[in-house]
């Protein structure tokens, strides 16, 4: 297990390796875009092409000038530094957008410019969606999984420079992808637009990126595996398995954008729905819970609740979740008895999801103290919270006659970001909280008044947003149901529509908070990597100094 | 494993798993009951369920479940619960013919209902909500009607449409005389002065009176001579103040070079007949009744 890496003075085998594949990258770009009729494909080619380029000239400098050295001794902690940094841009980025659309929700003539699609609802929703899970998420994901497989199993990440492609791979797939949606290039697949050449080099970073962290765990110099390492494990694993499956589908041709799936109809809606709740399932839940396990008993300073909870909510978690997706679809053309299966499970993944907040929550009995201090710890309990909030309102919401009112209604859009806005997003912030001081090696904050003001701020404004979409998608349910006494639908579907205006200001709001938010912790996490340290901020408690960074031994 | 240097967390009903991972530590906690029991009946709730309802597949088919429920067999009794609410008027709206539909006060609300509801889902969207039309769509509120506004004039256009490409739709053509080069642009900017001029606007006489001739050749055949239009034929009625694309000189003269034609969808097979019946009545109460 205990495999030494040794520096060696010629050049190492992964860079070489890295830049053959580069190189081979660059002239099937160059080729691909030269043979192609597809403008838009070309426009993707050169995208591939600039980014194959740089990469190269990157590792080809700094090999001759010296400059890529590896100290094995320690941890790698570089392409950490930088996932912090693209974690917090991305968030930005994604929140930005995500207030765009809203307002554009409320004020449809917002960008609207009938000649030119770039700007418009439908091409910016899935920059939104994709912005905040996959770029702002999934570099959370990477960026904590990189740091917490190191910490926790002793060891160096595996593969030398491989993180370093996983880190970059993933910022271009993300590139490609937004930047195929403003032009026009989908799938039409929720949660999975990108076309089919972006989900094959997603597929070849995201082996990768599984490549590295089993590597890692193969060398650890712990007896046992840490349970965050099992939820970051599932996590890769399955969103691997979801990728590909959803994605199958056959391009009209190897020089154009376009392909077309290989499922139809109802397997298709299946198949998607699958996908995208396993994707809420594995990537918004088993990936966050694994930044819970080790950011909270470590901000706490608490050991975790219950060993013996982790084990079975772990396995029942995700052994349950992969069953659930057919809630998606009730009352549709999926036949009865899968629906009936998608709810049950549903219903049955109520108390697994709940062994995860318990054992966060619990983690910090004892250490109750800190939340009125530390608004950083208060970040992640009250994540935990809305955590067990959504888990329980998700299986709510998949019983049958519950989704007779609630689906195609806004109640599923407050429901996702209670999730989203309240779990994911404030588990990260906590996280990126703890990370930055750690890795710029800083012994404290910027600004722990600043935290206080981004935790306020984001709160009220994930409420206004969650409130307000929750009146107006049981507004929008109930309306769409009533009959007048004749026997005709009371109202029409733009009646339910201009009766949410108000309320999509006010979701338009709570967006502009909590981006505010972000923005007030970009700043502060600027600060704190410069070592800067605020003045006048009312003495507390330091946080937790930074783990040896030395590996062990 | 290297010895935490934090001191031990206070002393705890539980004991540690004994291993540790840079400083944390587990607690082997029991699970807590009620999780376990709440757990439970969610899981024997499911297997009610599974015994009630649809549920598992089969190699041939699923198991039905004891209460043999269905949802193609909930919407067939769905449907036939709301015919039975909307009772015989629903029925005799299919018989009776639309005067006296529209004669019979309790019929006549009925179809005002259905029709309120079946307008405001596929007509507004171009007519409005409140009929009132837009700029190429015309007002359903008024007294001008391109293709009639008695009550089987306005069943005969929704149910066939207009330039619907149904064998029955209302057709008409404005030629695009401008785009087609029938007319040059010269004949055209006078020929837009005289259709002002028919409207009793002020225009440029010497163009009013160049263009008679072009009108006379041109023009006369659809809109009559005086401008009046032709019901029959869906020429519009140029001398009045209701202009479907506009009464600008600019938005005259596009029509005529342009020749524009709007689509109405014919609603025959896509609504049953009771409902285009509805409509009919619905349009032409609204309208007045005349």
């Amino acid at each position: 297990m205990a495999a030494t890496e040794t520096q060696t003075s010629g050049p190492r085998p992964d860079i070489l390796v890295t830049i053959g594949l580069l190189l081979a990258g660059l002239i099937g770009a160059v080729l691909a875009t030269a043979r192609s009729a597809d403008p838009l494909f070309q426009f993707h080619g050169y995208i591939f092409m600039l980014a194959f380029a740089a990469a190269l000239g990157v590792l080809v400098l700094g090999l001759g000038g010296g400059r890529v050295k590896f100290d094995s001794s320690r941890y790698e902690d570089g392409v950490i530094r930088a996932g912090v940094i693209a974690s917090m841009f991305w968030a930005v980025v994604g929140l930005l957008v995500g207030v765009v659309i809203a307002a554009q929700l409320t004020w449809p003539n917002l960008f609207y410019f009938p000649d030119y699609g770039w700007l418009n609802f439908g091409r910016l929703r899935p920059v939104h969606t994709s912005g905040v899970i996959f770029a702002f998420g999934g570099n959370v994901l990477i960026t904590t999984s990189f740091y917490v497989v190191q910490r926790t199993c002793k060891a160096r990440l595996a593969g030398g420079i491989a993180p370093w492609f996983v880190f970059w791979g993933y910022q271009l797939f993300i590139v490609l992808a937004a930047t195929g949606y403003v032009t026009g290039i989908t799938e039409s697949r929720e949660y999975a637009e990108p076309e089919w050449y972006v989900d094959i080099w997603l597929t070849i970073v995201w082996v990768a990126y599984l490549l590295v962290f089993l590597g890692t765990i193969w060398k650890r110099r712990e007896p046992h595996i840490y349970v965050a390492n099992w939820f970051y494990l599932s996590f890769i694993v399955t969103i691997a398995m979801l990728h590909i499956v959803n994605n199958l589908s056959l391009p009209i041709n190897l020089l154009s954008t376009k392909s077309y799936s290989l499922f139809t109809g109802v397997q298709d809606a299946l198949t998607q729905w699958w996908y995208a709740h396993n994707a809420v399932g594995f990537f918004l839940t088993t990936g966050f819970l694994a930044i819970m396990y080790y950011f909270v008993p470590k901000r706490a300073e608490k050991p975790v609740y219950s060993y013996r909870l982790s084990i079975v909510h772990f396995w029942s978690l995700i052994f349950i979740y992969i069953w659930a997706g057919p809630h998606h679809l009730h009352y549709t053309a999926l036949p009865q008895w899968t629906q009936t299966l998608g709810m049950t499970f549903s219903v049955m993944l109520w108390m697994p999801s709940w062994g995860g907040m318990i054992n966060g929550l619990m983690t910090i009995s004892g250490a109750w103290d800190k939340l009125r201090t530390d608004p950083v710890l208060r970040m992640l309990v009250v994540s935990i919270a809305f955590y067990g909030m959504s888990t329980f309102e998700g299986p709510l919401m998949s019983i049958r006659t519950v989704n007779g009112l609630s689906h195609y209604t806004d109640w599923g859009i407050g429901h996702v970001h209670s999730g989203a806005l309240g779990w994911v997003g404030f588990v990260s912030f906590g996280a990126l909280y703890c990370l930055t001081p750690w890795l710029w090696k800083r012994t404290r904050l910027y600004s722990n008044a600043l935290v206080e003001w981004h935790f306020w701020i984001a709160t009220l404004g994930l409420l206004l947003y969650i409130c307000a979409m929750w009146v107006s998608g049981i507004m929008e349910g109930l309306m769409w149901r009533e009959y007048t006494k004749e026997g005709f639908l009371a109202h029409t579907f733009v009646e339910s529509v201009s009766a949410k205006h108000m309320l999509y200001a006010i979701r338009t709001l709570g967006g502009v908070f909590y981006l505010s938010g972000a923005l007030i912790m970009a700043y502060n996490l600027w600060r704190t990597a410069r070592g800067d340290v605020r003045a006048n901020e009312p003495s507390l408690p330091e946080i937790a100094p930074a783990t040896a960074l030395a590996a062990a031994e | 494993m290297s010895a935490s240097k934090r001191p031990k967390p206070p002393a705890a009903p539980v004991e540690t798993t004994g291993h540790e991972w840079d400083g944390i530590r587990e607690l082997d906690t029991p699970l807590p009951r009620w999780w376990l029991i709440v757990w439970y009946i969610t899981i024997l709730f499911s297997i009610g369920y599974w015994i009630a309802m649809p549920a598992w597949p089969g190699l041939k088919g699923y198991t039905h479940g004891l209460l043999h429920r269905s949802d193609r067999a909930e919407v067939v009794k769905a449907l036939d619960d709301l015919s039975v609410q909307r009772g015989l008027l629903g029925k005799k709206l299919l018989t009776a013919d639309l005067k006296a539909i529209e004669a019979d006060p309790e019929l006549q609300s009925y179809a005002m209902a259905a029709g309120q509801a079946a307008f405001g889902d596929n007509c507004a969207t171009c007519h409005g909500a409140g009929g009132a039309g837009a700029a190429g769509y015309p007002n359903l509120r008024d007294d001008v009607w391109l293709w009639g506004g008695g009550l089987e004039d306005i069943h005969r256009t929704i149910q066939h449409g207009v330039r619907s490409g149904r064998p029955d739709a209302r057709v008409s053509m404005m030629p695009a005389f401008g785009r087609d080069g029938v007319l040059k642009s010269g004949e055209i900017n006078d020929l837009t002065a005289y259709v002002t001029a028919l409207s009793r606007r002020p225009a440029d006489r010497a163009a009013v009176r160049r263009a008679a001739p072009i009108y006379a050749q041109q023009c006369v055949v659809c809109h009559g001579p005086a401008g009046k239009g032709v019901q029959a034929m869906g020429a519009p009625d140029l001398t009045d103040q209701d202009w479907l694309y506009g009464s600008s000189p600019s938005a005259i003269q596009q029509q005529i070079w342009n020749g524009q034609g709007g689509v109405m969808p014919a609603w025959q097979g896509r609504f049953s007949e009771e409902t285009i019946k509805a409509l009919a009545v619905y349009v032409h109460v609204n309208a007045g009744g005349r």
